[in-house]
């Protein structure tokens, strides 16, 4: 960084302008910038990029890995009996195909009550590609953009926006409309036969937005008519804070409630005061100390 | 040894000896005895003697962490306001500023959040009260096992049942004060059950509540009766039953020395006070190292109280699970009587069958003493397993609440293990009936295997671990007797005999007033009694032990040595050894 100290490099301020040095690093700063958006995916992964290409590849890749369930246009299998193999995916969407196989969901590993979330199979370009084709087969909801769930910076008017009331209102919706299910501290709860509310603490934001516009699984579809953007953006921020916030009691015992709280009542409390009653019990009042004169009782009195 | 004269009075002559100057201690101890006449008082009760064992001190468990609950108590109440009000909660909790919570929310948060040291001494208070709760429930246990119920001490297992039914609905009142949503949903479920009272139910809500749920009475009523009416109850109780110990001695297990007229083991002062004033320092100590590292009732996680809200993982309290947990498994069971829905699915698991426990609790002394027909006074302990029916029917009980409270957890359960909460309430209706008879039966035989051990133990002696090989090339075990105390231990119990009629029908063949009922305690009794294993008697014992020692006399030969032929055995010198049998 010679060409920014001044006093060490004395023969190039006489040689070039004072701002050159600065001119250089901003230079270079918006060179590397260029490159890293034109080159990065995530500049890509903007849904109106997508093209007649990403929607051929994303149909290979459905041939391939999804249309045994799902048909070979997206149409649904049926079983004998005139249940659902794979549900129909003509008017799911992107955004429902980047929550299922981003979050590893799908493709499915077993048959079960519930999908689980994995380790996703496929590339970030892959999930692009298989949401592009799933969406050129009907409507639904698109990928949403970062901008959909973050809080901003100012209002549109240009004032600073209050993100504490944001968050205030966002943990009244996530009270009402979320755990019921997914529990106070989004650790998760069961649901009938089988079924859970997985947790959802350390969920991206982008999946649960996902979640909340298609209702994977158990879970209820949060329409924009039923939670606007704004709220399902407040939502997001609210659990984002729960995970971010301490434990201001100490360790959480998984914030499961009364129960797992009565375990540690049990067998900390009342298992750790037994272990000192049976300790104290042990004791007499033998003496190890040996006085001059004094009676050496050996071993307990009782 | 020299002796040190200065401490010995200076004369024992003519001349009277001069005392020493008082300690301040002593002068202090004696201003107090001239004006309130402890001395005398004290002198006995200071010399107390209690005999020690680890299970006598359950019940000191629950007496400290009440000290606990009374101080962290106190200081709570400087800060919380029990009113229903609505106001803008603008303390230092982010996420829940500008919300409308009622003030007994708000002052929780700020006992929380805004209270140097709050935080600590609420969690202190919640971790002492499900540790008052569950050391009741173990004293309870011990005292049960042990057969500590027994005469003279029935009416302070009472006291100690009601206190067991006082402590728990004080957790009640005290968990739903902050009005949050968790104990919001408690409050709500109980006025649910008060509906479900047939006839008055809906005039007892309304009575509760001051008119319709939730209205704005419930929580300063809920205050006065968890900081006043209930805590001197309990007190009240406390003071009884500690009194009632003082009065009746406490129990002592058996052994040498110690009889049912005296007690064996040291007194309160110095070793008892040493012991007790400890182990209040270790309860609290404990309770507040929970209270400090542990996380309790997080309320600012559930916000304020809304009848529109609920949250997965809404249970009671520990001590409220199992009531919970039948509520959870029953089926829904309603009938219509004169147009009426009468909800079998709330009132047996909650307004029926909780109160026929308490009921089958507080009678246990009584129906056994009625059994087996004893009215002596009992002042030594009983091991469990020499009363294998006793035994067997609290464990019968343990398997029911530890059923019921299970199935309370049951969404936990389901997430936490990976099952289906349809099938864990499934097995759980089928368990809570099954898993008790099971238990019955395997505790009562367990423990009378227990009493042919100990029996084998006084005939035989104890297994050595030394196994011998006759000529004929079988082995066995060598049995050593066992010291005369250990054998004096097992055999101080009494020789029980099952409870008969005296006579059923008087001499015209009329038949006595009672007879049925004495056919009933015959049967039990004889059921109670019938395959206990008795302490063996004097000639049994004597002949076991003329058969041991003719056994003994047999290898007596042999102790010390080597067994014959190990001579040769390649590891020895053997000039001038020969063949043992070759002596004789």
């Amino acid at each position: 960084m010679r060409f920014l100290n001044r006093s060490a490099g004395r023969l190039s301020r006489h040689r070039r302008a004072p701002l050159a040095g600065l001119v250089v690093l901003l230079l270079g700063l918006l060179f590397t910038g260029g490159l890293y958006s034109a080159f990065s995916p995530g500049a890509q992964a903007d849904e109106t990029s997508t093209t007649a290409e990403d929607i051929q590849s994303g149909k290979e890749l459905f041939i391939n890995g999804c249309s045994f369930c799902h048909g070979q246009n997206g149409e649904g299998v049926l079983t004998e009996n005139g249940t659902q193999y794979g549900p129909a995916l003509t008017d799911v969407g992107a955004a429902s195909v980047d929550f299922q196989v981003g979050t590893g969901r799908m493709p499915l590993a077993q048959p079960g009550q519930q999908a689980v979330r994995k380790p996703a199979i496929y590339t970030d370009e892959e999930i692009r590609q298989l949401a592009a084709y799933v969406d050129s087969l009907g409507t639904g909801p698109a990928i949403p953009t970062e901008a959909d769930y973050t809080l901003p910076e100012t209002n549109e008017d240009g004032s600073a926006f209050d993100r504490e009331a944001a968050i205030s209102r966002g943990g009244q919706i996530f009270l009402t409309n979320c755990t019921a299910c997914h529990n106070f501290s989004g650790s998760g709860g069961a649901m009938p036969r089988g079924g859970f509310a997985p947790p959802i603490l350390d969920v991206d934001s982008k999946y649960i937005y996902e979640a909340l516009l298609t209702g994977p699984q158990s879970m209820p579809t949060f329409s924009n008519g039923n939670l606007t953007p704004d709220e399902k953006r407040d939502v997001i921020a609210y659990i984002r804070t729960l995970e971010e916030q301490p434990t201001y009691g100490g360790f959480g015992l998984g914030a499961l409630g009364p129960v797992a709280e009565g375990l540690f009542a049990w067998v900390v409390g009342i298992g750790g005061l037994l272990g000192f009653a049976i300790w104290i019990a042990a004791h007499t009042t033998r003496s190890t100390k040996s006085k001059p004169g004094a009676i050496v009782e050996q071993g307990d009195l009782t | 040894m020299s002796i040190d004269t200065s401490r010995v009075a200076d004369s024992n002559t003519t001349n009277a000896a001069t005392p020493k100057k008082p300690a301040k201690a002593g002068a202090v101890a004696n201003w107090a005895d001239e004006r309130l006449g402890l001395g005398s008082m004290m002198k006995k009760n200071l010399r107390k003697v209690f005999p020690d064992h680890w299970s006598f001190m359950l019940g000191e468990i629950a007496l400290w962490s009440f000290v606990v609950l009374l101080l962290t108590g106190v200081f709570l109440t400087l800060f919380f306001d029990p009113s229903m009000a609505e106001i803008d909660y603008q303390g230092s909790y982010d996420p829940l500023r500008g919300v409308e919570m009622s003030r007994s929310m708000a002052s929780t948060l700020d006992i929380s959040f805004d209270v140097r040291g709050g935080l600590l001494m609420r969690q202190m208070h919640h971790w002492a009260a499900m540790i008052f709760i569950a050391s009741m429930m173990i004293h309870m246990m011990r005292v049960y096992f042990t057969g500590a119920f027994r005469k003279p001490r029935e009416l302070n297992w009472v006291i100690g049942c009601l206190l067991l039914l006082l402590g728990t609905l004080e957790g009640f009142t005290g968990y739903s004060l902050p009005d949050d949503l968790l104990s919001g949903t408690g409050v709500r479920a109980a006025d649910g059950f008060l509906k479900a009272t047939p006839v008055v139910g809906s005039y007892m809500s309304f009575f509760l509540f001051g008119g319709e749920f939730p209205g704005d009475s419930i929580i300063p009523r809920l205050y006065t009766i968890h900081i006043l009416l209930i805590p001197g109850l309990l007190l009240g109780l406390i003071a009884a039953h500690m009194l009632l110990l003082v009065y009746h001695k406490h129990t002592q297990w058996p052994g040498p020395g110690r009889t049912e007229e005296n007690v064996v083991g040291f007194p309160m002062l110095p070793v008892y006070a040493a012991k007790a004033g400890g182990f209040f320092f270790i309860v609290f100590g404990a309770t507040a190292v929970m209270g400090g590292l542990l996380t309790i009732n997080p309320v600012w996680k559930f916000g304020p109280y809304d009848p529109t809200k609920v949250t997965a993982g809404s249970q009671p309290d520990w001590y409220m699970g199992w009531p919970d947990g039948l509520l959870r498994i029953i089926p829904g069971w309603e009938t219509t009587l004169f147009g009426e829905p009468i909800s079998w699915n709330i009132m047996l698991p909650i307004l029926i069958v909780p109160p026929l426990m308490l009921t089958v609790l507080i009678l246990l002394p009584f129906i056994e003493a009625w059994i087996t027909g004893d009215k002596r006074e009992h002042h030594l302990l009983e091991r469990p397993r020499n009363a294998p029916t006793r035994t067997a029917v609290m464990v019968s009980l343990m398997t029911f609440y530890g059923l019921a409270w299970a199935a309370g957890g049951n969404d936990i359960i389901a997430i936490k293990l990976d099952l289906s909460i349809n099938q864990i309430t499934y097995f759980m209706r089928g368990a809570v009936f099954i898993g008790p008879a099971i238990a019955f039966y395997i505790t009562r035989r367990w423990c009378i295997s227990l009493q042919r051990h100990d029996e084998g133990k006084l005939l035989h002696g104890y297994e050595t671990g030394i196994i011998m090989r006759s000529a004929e090339g079988g082995y066995s075990e060598r049995h050593l007797p066992i010291s005369e105390a250990e054998a004096y231990t097992l055999t101080a119990r009494d020789r029980e005999v099952p409870w008969t009629p005296t006579a059923t029908t008087d001499e015209n063949g009329v038949a006595a007033p009672g007879g049925r009922l004495d056919g009933i305690r015959s049967k039990l009794s004889t059921l109670m009694y019938a395959d206990n294993i008795q302490k063996p008697t004097a000639a049994e014992l004597e002949e076991a032990h003329h058969h041991a020692e003719h056994e003994h006399a047999l290898t007596a030969a042999l102790d010390g040595h080597s067994a014959d032929g190990h001579q040769f055995d390649g590891h020895h010198a053997v000039e001038g050894e020969t063949l043992r049998g070759e002596d004789h």
